[in-house]
């Protein structure tokens, strides 16, 4: 900044350009400014693997706390930052529990919730009573020396150092990869014990201000009451946003930008008006989050749904780093400071003893209703995993310094027994984990199979349990599910989202969408991809269903798939059309994730396609190279389906077009079998192609491939059908014929009785590249849409791919 | 080991694991599904409501009368099924024990595999066709409404393709795939923990849902 150029004595007499107005920004830049240290040192940290493998991130960020809170003090003697109760509760703790809550993987946690509330709940009971009677007896036997507090003081002290922290929690186990269900339960534990914790402590709070001679039987009654309203109210009023939230959800469709705004605001809100009713504000945020999970990702558009889940992840992340980092910075300040070695440490003692003996007790109880035991190992890992965090900090920094004397002490205690817990704690249990040989989750890719299977379960359980007259785990769900979709669907959902989406159907979905993305990713890395286009505009769909055959008709997933479940389209046109229909959006993101792999460059010199002359450039021996490999490959896995045999016929029905905008020169235009409507210009390739045999893939391959607008499949099946051991002569490919069939290899065209294998399983066949370069996906130029859209002009027009016709 | 016809009920049924609790209760319940006759029959299962809803009802009930779960060593369907019958197939479901040894375990996750099979495989050839898979998937996802047979169809087909590379990896060039024997539901299975997920919790002996 600089100064005004005049030199004002008192006033400023003349306009000053240009002044310093720190006064002005002080508060959000400093805030600002604590955000960015706090970010940057994460890029920090995670520039070491080496480290962050070890030490959890929540451990440096306290150090790091540490470090610059001694550097502020250092310079102003002054601790004038620190991690206010307010701050917290209203502006860091939300994000987080929103994210955990709408991230919650729902079936495990009601799977679990049974053993969940058993330790969130009669746990931290337990906890806080034992902690806070313990160290009240050692108090009594004075070798804590002189302390001002009572029974009760003790017993608020033990009612906030009792609670398991989300915060914590998260941070360390995210690192740790346990198994699901173990950390599910430690996690949702952490989640619910706050309306235990939240009564406790006003409870006790408030009978501390009373006094302890005015603690009646009417007050504990009340206490105890208290519990049950301020959990039971604070779910409520969480599963009461939610519905808010997806109602408003189902009709935010002409306002997509601010769609994900509604999420944040609203489960906000459930947060604040639980907070105002005095109740449990982190159920309520959670269980909006939980609740509204399912109808919000249906309704909401695909783009709002990553901004949703993008932002939150953020928010989370963010508050965090800040949490942990200003609970170093806090911690950094003398007046706080009131040590007693007692007292500090025999609450890490109790704390830690109680809660392996609470642990275990519960654990014991719960293995006789649980199907899934629980082991010695998972219960060394619950009770080791049971670390206090900033919830605490904050808590007691809310206490009052003239209700509770002592609270000093119970400030410097937390703060100990807080960075105990997240940096001993939470840097030991990785190798604890590992040396006790914990079962881990296992990220499997979604199989169709298990799916199938797993709602098959689902059934046969359910129905055991509808035969043996048993009121199930089971039954219930299937009542609540038949419950949800009869009534709770009609309202929450929007009407194009409640069809469709059964599970299986999105795990197969997922499966074709990833098989067409690396199968055109493949393509375009081999440099030669072609577009498969349907050759009538009414039907919209990129086979050719104007033959018989009513078989193949059927039998063709991709057809059925893309009239009735879902897209595995590489069809651009059905695509853009398919926009405007209902499933807009899972149209649109399948259209836009293969628009990225569809284009090619557009190499301008290439032009002229001579089938003699071979044209030596860099590129052109790489996409060689890979054009073999294709080849080869595709040639295999064609083999081993027999499609030559069985199914010639089949696959002459299918043809695509090829929308060329490729540069065409030696594109064919498909037409398989039927007599041509399209006069085939096909120069070069039709020569190419035909000739095709193993032997002389080379020549072939770099003349067809220089033409760069062959779909190499098809080449692959004319090959296999020159080549076919069975002798089977297709007439598509016979020598004369001068056209090529552009087929996109489609397993399920196989047919009805043999088993193809997947894209994905002939993907991973090993082949041993000779010059393998990959060619970097690059976009084609910005009118690359256009050609397609462009293209898509009546379609028996002949095309005739001309360099000409092949401009974008 | 096949429990032989007819022997005598709780002490053999004992080896089945099943508490003798349990066993009351399952009797209790067999009675009132067949209405106090000694077997029961198809029909009899029509007067659960709940399992009106289910949407492999039939296959589900078809198990408890398949001959193979009945470890008899005959094929094809009973007719009617006693008590002991009826314990044999709940015992397919019952949870894994903690003094399990590997053995057993294994044995134990077989069988319950075997009873999967059992339901998938309904012409008994030993092999899961795809026409078999698909049948099974259609049912499956008869439930949804919004679904149609054709995109069951598709599913199935997927399936099987999975199952198939899963199973048989990289097939030779001449190679069919038949169907999924039981080894390769095996395979299928193998990183999977059955053991905990298909079973029922027979805890409840007091709430028996009612029939009509």
């Amino acid at each position: 900044g600089q100064r005004s150029s005049e030199s004002p004595k008192n006033s400023n007499e003349s306009f000053a350009i240009v002044s310093f107005k720190w006064d002005h920004v002080k508060e959000p830049y400093i805030i600002v400014l604590w955000i960015l240290v706090a970010s940057l040192a994460k890029i920090v940290f995670h520039l070491s693997h080496k480290v962050t493998r070890v030490v959890p991130e929540s451990a440096l960020l306290i150090v790091l706390g540490l470090f610059l809170g001694g550097i502020v003090w250092a310079a102003d003697h002054l601790a004038s930052f620190s991690l206010t109760p307010t701050v917290f509760f209203f502006y860091l703790l939300p994000p987080i529990v929103l994210d955990a809550g709408y991230f919650m993987p729902n079936r495990l946690f009601f799977g679990n919730l049974g053993s969940i509330l058993l330790y969130a709940v009669i746990g931290t009971i337990w906890n806080a009573a034992t902690t806070g009677l313990s160290l009240y007896g050692v108090y009594l036997t004075g070798i804590m020396g002189e302390l001002q507090s009572g029974l009760l003081d003790f017993l608020l002290f033990g009612s906030l150092i009792a609670a398991v922290d989300p915060v914590a929690v998260l941070a360390v186990f995210e690192e740790v990869h346990v198994n699901e269900v173990l950390f599910i339960i430690v996690f949702g534990e952490s989640l619910l014990n706050d309306a235990v914790t939240v009564v406790l402590y006003n409870v006790f709070d408030s009978f501390v201000a009373i006094g302890p001679t005015n603690v009646t039987g009417i007050e504990c009654l009340k206490g105890i009451v208290s519990f049950f309203v301020v959990s039971l109210g604070g779910t409520l009023v969480g599963i009461f946003f939610a519905f808010l939230l997806s109602l408003v959800s189902r009709f935010t469709k002409h306002v997509r930008i601010i769609e994900p705004g509604f999420v944040f605001i609203i489960s906000y809100l459930s947060y604040l008006t639980a907070e105002m009713l005095s109740l449990s504000a982190i159920l309520a945020i959670t269980f909006c989050g939980i609740c509204c999970q399912k109808y919000v990702t249906a309704n909401i558009s695909e783009q709002s749904s990553t901004t949703v889940r993008y932002t939150m992840k953020m928010l989370a992340s963010g508050a965090e780093t800040i949490i942990f980092m200003f609970l170093g910075i806090s911690a950094v300040d003398p007046d706080i400071w009131d040590w007693n070695t007692a007292f500090i440490l025999l609450t890490l003692l109790f704390i830690s003893v109680y809660r392996v003996i609470g642990v275990i007790i519960q654990t014991w109880i719960l293995n006789r209703y649980r199907t899934v035991q629980l082991e010695i190992i998972d219960q060394v890992v619950m009770s080791y995993g049971g670390l206090r965090g900033a919830v605490a900090f904050a808590l007691v920094a809310l206490l009052d310094e003239h209700k509770v004397r002592e609270r000093k002490l119970f400030v410097s205690t937390t703060i100990i027994v807080v960075f105990f817990t997240v940096i001993f704690q939470g840097l030991t249990i990785k190798p604890l984990v590992q040396w006790l040989k914990v079962k881990k989750t296992e990220h499997r890719e979604p199989k169709l199979n298990e799916k199938l299977h797993g709602r098959a379960f689902d059934h046969i359980l359910s129905a055991i349990e509808d035969i043996s007259g048993q009121i199930g785990h089971h039954y219930l769900r299937d009542k609540w599910s038949n419950f949800d979709r009869k009534y709770l669907r009609k309202i929450l959902m929007r009407r194009s989202a409640q069809k469709s989406r059964d599970q299986i159907l999105n795990v197969f979905h997922e499966l074709n969408l990833k098989d067409a993305i690396s199968y055109v990713a493949e393509g375009e890395r081999r440099g030669s991809l072609a577009f498969i286009r349907s050759p009538s505009t009414d039907n919209m769909v990129n086979v050719d269903f104007s033959t018989p055959l009513p078989s193949t008709v059927e039998s063709s997933v991709s057809y059925l798939l893309r009239e009735k479940a879902g897209p595995v389209c590489l069809d651009m046109q059905a695509l853009e059309q398919r926009r405007k229909s209902i499933r807009d959006t899972e149209d649109t993101l399948a259209h836009h994730t293969l628009q990225q792999y569809l284009y090619k460059p557009r190499q301008e010199h290439k032009h002229l396609y001579s089938r003699h002359e071979i044209m030596h450039s860099e590129d052109d021996k790489q996409d060689k190279e890979i054009f073999h490999r294709t080849m080869r490959k595709r040639l295999e896995s064609f083999k081993s389906t027999k499609l030559g045999i069985n199914h010639s016929k089949k696959l002459n029905k299918i043809h695509k077009r090829d929308r060329g905008q490729k540069r065409r020169n030696s594109s064919v235009i498909p037409n398989g079998n039927i007599p041509s409507e399209n006069p085939v210009q096909d120069f070069a390739l039709k020569e190419k192609d035909l000739e095709f045999s193993e032997s002389e893939e080379n020549n072939d391959y770099e003349t067809l491939h220089l033409g760069k607008g062959v779909d190499f499949l098809a080449n692959v099946t004319k090959q296999n059908f020159s080549d076919s051991p069975a002798g089977i002569d297709n007439p598509v490919f016979s020598a004369d014929d001068d056209q090529s069939i552009y087929m996109k290899f489609s397993p399920w065209l196989s047919g009805e009785d043999t088993v193809v294998p997947s894209q994905r399983a002939r993907v991973q066949l090993p082949y041993s590249p000779d010059n393998f370069k990959r060619l970097t996906p690059i976009r084609l130029s910005n009118k690359s849409t256009d050609s397609f859209l462009l293209a898509d002009g009546p379609e028996d027009r002949p095309r005739s791919f001309l360099p000409e016709s092949t401009h974008m | 080991p096949g429990v032989p016809q007819g022997s005598a009920p709780v002490t053999s049924l004992l080896s089945l694991a099943v508490t003798s609790e349990q066993i009351e209760h399952l009797h209790r319940r067999f009675k009132q599904l067949s209405q106090d006759q000694l077997t029961i029959r198809k029909e009899n299962f029509d007067s659960i409501p709940d399992l009106e809803f289910n949407p492999i009802r039939g296959k589900i009930v078809h198990a408890f009368f398949d001959k193979r779960n009945l470890r008899q060593e005959s094929d094809g369907l009973a007719e009617e099924i006693n008590f002991e019958d009826f314990l044999t197939i709940m015992s397919y479901f019952r949870p894994i024990e903690m003094n399990m040894d590997e053995e057993q375990l294994d044995r134990f996750r077989k069988e319950k595999l075997k009873f999967l099979f059992h339901m998938y495989d309904s012409d008994h050839d030993g092999k899961i066709t795809l026409q078999e898979y698909r049948n099974v998937v259609e049912e499956l996802l008869s439930g949804n409404p919004h679904l149609e047979k054709e995109s069951a169809r598709s599913i199935a087909d997927g399936a099987m393709m999975e199952a198939a590379s899963i199973c048989v990896g990289q097939m030779g060039p001449d190679q069919v795939y038949e169907g999924i024997t039981f080894e390769d539901f095996l395979k299928m299975w193998q990183g999977i923990d059955i053991e905990t997920k298909m079973h029922v919790r027979f805890l409840n002996v007091d709430t028996i849902a009612h029939c009509y």
